[in-house]
């Protein structure tokens, strides 16, 4: 920081300051406090210099009116005022780079990157990259990791603002078989105000209380059942968003999306790639000082041309209902000794359509409930139960994923986690699930990372 | 039909922000809470994002916040990235430009005051540093009055009409600040040169300002919780470096220093570290009366 005190020189460095901001280059890492504080001390600096002009000028006159012997004495004040007058004229003329520059560099610019690393060790009863839902059409990445050593999705996420205006946000994920694929790409607006942002690109759905936080966020390793089913894991698509934030003592949020269609409950891209809609409300506030709570509703409407899960095809529409509601705990809003989120979804689904060419017309749904509890610093332990009510579709569609074997599909997890750091975590969990006709046990080790810029924690 | 619809709804909710305040803050601590309340008055209205048993480092990005920061004029923070992990997601949500880093209405302290405890090394396996140097500032009365002055002048550029009440009020609040300043420093001399164990280093500029020599942290790293392991180190570092008494900000986890106090003979010291950290600190006044009879009573016993 600029320390202002009284001297002839600050103004030169305040000035310098001032060009080099005007300028560029760092201009935009110098946080605009620095401006305002500059800017005061300028104004200040300049009063106090014209009131010493302006007395030097007083005096001169006062001196000039006088004897002639004063004379001497008031050339010497005139000239002294001249001297004032030309430095501080001089000054914004010759700013001299006194205060530290950053020196130009190609990479000044260069983007917020930060890492995540995953990786998993799975021990279970039988493969779970096989595990079926009977009762439910899943889509290509609804089952979990794969058993033994094997390396989760890593993530590089690359963002910063494009200009005024918009933010750029690209999400890489690197699967295990070393596929790259873009989870996220998109710009969103900085500056609309009036608590409204647009984002257009590739994203995940702002709907549920999950589904648009990335899986390294998420408080257990893996999604729920209803995530699972309804949304295959968690729902992202090409499309545009619009939120807009009430301006009320509460949280109140209301958006709404456009995607393409493409990706399930979707599929074929329908509408000539306009297939699905989605509104979301979410509301939120404090109970005291020590607990909070967030509250959403949030509707999907899928059209389908041809959608492929695993060889069945469905044509026809999709509905989705998720009612969410969020609990938080932490002993006087303090959560790095003691905190509680406890969490609950509930999934509707209606479709409606051609199912492998037999017409179909059914509602399914599905609900969990969880609690993560920290009871000392960097510990925590978790529990999960999920289940889903299937459509009992009947007679011609028996052996079919919609088959649901008389089944009702449900799945205990537990979990313990060490956090080494803000940036570090490690976990055991262990999950029965009882969806399909042979249970499938397993117990999981995840070590999950991240390093770059500091992560900000959403609610 | 719609707009009664939507009026409804918005008195449902509660409309945000009483129309006779002229500023609403976003104030990130209750510190510059109470800094802005000296300087606004009844022109401003002040929300606190944390209480003084909050650490500011680790708050749940809440629903709440981000419905205050919505209808906030100005925010003041300390920043030097001591809010880091939760106020850019409150910022972001909010969609309010006003409050965006590098905005002139996104006040940050700490770019009015020479932090001290730069890093030389940027790594996290130093723990969590802060690049900038030491956030927590406001543990030396001088520091609020280097922000009080940038924090008036914001105050008028952003309400002109004001202005002439806040440069009277900021006025009367330094003349008030100096003058209980000379009277802290004079009440703190017997402190000046007494060793004290901290459990996080928030304190190098109360150290400073105070002559308080610190002789040990009781966290290995900066925001690592100590280990059994380490606490044995710390104790045996006080038995041949003994220091008087230690301290720790009221949020704090007391368990760490209740052992050194335990184990080391010496008392263990609540600090208010900020506004209502204690009952004895009501605002910015009493925090650090109530700061300075903390530790002459330790020092005495």
């Amino acid at each position: 920081m600029f320390r202002v005190t009284h001297s002839v020189k600050i103004p030169i460095c305040v000035l310098a300051a001032m060009t080099a901001l005007s300028t560029g280059s760092s201009a935009l890492a110098a946080p605009g406090d620095d401006l305002g504080a500059i800017r005061d001390a300028i104004t200040n600096l300049r009063q106090e210099y014209e009131a010493k002009i302006k007395d030097l000028e007083d005096r001169l006159q006062k001196a000039q009116a006088e004897a002639e012997a004063a004379k001497a004495s008031a050339d010497s004040a005139q000239a002294a005022a001249q001297d004032a007058k030309t430095v501080a004229a001089a000054q914004p003329a010759a700013p001299e780079p006194q205060v530290q520059r950053t020196p130009t560099s190609n990479n000044a610019f260069n983007p917020g990157i930060a890492a995540v690393l995953n990786g998993f060790f799975v021990a279970a009863s039988h493969d779970p990259t096989a595990a079926r839902i009977p009762g439910f059409a899943l889509g290509d990445s609804a089952s979990g990791p794969e058993r033994g050593f094997s390396l989760g999705e890593s993530e590089v996420n690359l963002t910063a603002n494009i200009d005024p205006f918009f933010l750029g946000w690209l999400n890489l994920s690197f699967g295990n078989d070393n596929s790259v694929s873009v989870e996220e790409a998109y710009i969103q607006t900085t500056g609309l105000g009036e608590g409204l942002t647009l984002r257009a690109g590739r994203m995940f759905s702002g709907i549920a209380y999950l589904n648009e936080r990335h899986s390294h966020d998420w408080s257990f390793s893996d999604a729920s059942l209803p995530y699972r089913a309804f949304l295959n894991g968690q729902y992202g698509d090409d499309g545009v968003q619009a939120r807009w934030l009430a301006p009320t003592n509460i949280f109140l949020e209301l958006g709404a999306e456009w995607f393409r269609g493409d990706s399930f409950p979707a599929g074929g891209a329908a509408d000539h790639g306009m297939g699905t809609v989605t509104a979301f409300a979410h509301a939120g506030d404090d109970i005291n000082d020590s607990s909070s709570w967030l509250a959403g509703l949030s509707y999907l409407h899928a059209r389908s041309d041809k959608r492929d899960t695993g060889g069945d095809l469905f044509s026809g529409t999709n509905d989705i209902g998720i009612a969410t509601v969020v609990y938080k705990w932490a002993p006087g809003g303090n959560p790095i000794v003691r905190n509680l989120v406890l969490s609950g979804e509930y999934f509707f689904g209606h479709e409606n359509g051609v199912f492998n060419g037999i017409a179909v017309d059914y509602n399914h749904s599905g609900w969990y409930l969880q609690g993560v509890y920290q009871f000392m610093p960097r510990w925590s332990f978790g529990l999960r139960y999920a289940e889903l009510e299937t459509a009992r579709v009947g007679a011609a569609l028996m052996g079919s994923a919609l088959d649901d074997l008389g089944r009702t599909p449900r799945a205990e997890t537990a979990l313990l986690e060490f956090d080494t750091s803000e940036f570090g975590r490690l976990r055991l969990q262990y999950s029965h699930d009882s969806s399909d006709v042979r249970p499938l046990d397993q117990v999981l080790f995840q070590y999950t990372v991240i390093y770059g810029p500091h992560p900000a924690h959403r609610y | 039909m719609r707009k009664s619809i939507i009026a409804a709804l918005l008195l449902a909710f509660g409309a945000a922000s009483p129309a006779y305040a002229n500023l609403n803050v976003f104030a990130c601590e209750p510190e510059w809470a109470a800094l802005a309340t000296e300087i606004g008055g009844d022109k401003v209205s002040v929300y606190s994002a944390t209480t003084g048993g909050q650490d500011p480092h680790q708050v749940q990005a809440r629903p709440s916040l981000i419905a205050k920061a919505r209808s906030a004029d100005i925010s003041v923070c300390t920043g030097a990235e001591l809010e880091i992990g939760w106020l850019p997601a409150i910022v972001t949500q909010s969609a309010n430009q006003k409050l965006r880093p590098g905005a002139p209405s996104a006040v940050e302290a700490a770019s009015f005051i020479n932090l001290l405890e730069v890093p030389s090394r940027l790594d996290r396996a130093e723990g969590d540093i802060h690049a900038a140097g030491n956030p927590h500032i406001q543990t030396n009365p001088a520091n609020i009055l280097s922000v009080a002055k940038p924090l008036a002048a914001r105050f008028a550029e952003l309400d002109p009409a004001n202005a002439q009440t806040y440069a009277a009020r900021l006025a009367d609040f330094t003349m008030r600040w100096q003058a209980a300043m000379a009277k802290w420093q004079t009440q703190a001399a017997p402190l000046k040169g007494v060793s004290i164990a901290v459990e996080h280093q928030s304190w190098i500029y109360l150290e400073n300002w105070l002559g308080l020599k610190r002789v040990i942290a009781l966290e290995p790293k900066p925001g690592v919780p100590p280990s059994a392991g380490y606490l044995a180190q710390v104790v045996d570092t006080l038995q041949k470096t003994p220091a008087k008494m230690v301290i720790r900000a009221a949020y704090e986890d007391d368990r760490p220093s209740l052992f050194i106090s335990d184990k080391a003979h010496i008392p263990s010291v609540t600090l208010p570290y900020t506004v209502g950290g204690t009952d004895g600190a009501k605002n910015l006044f009493s925090l650090y009366d109530d700061t300075i009879n903390r530790l002459l009573a330790a020092a005495k016993g």
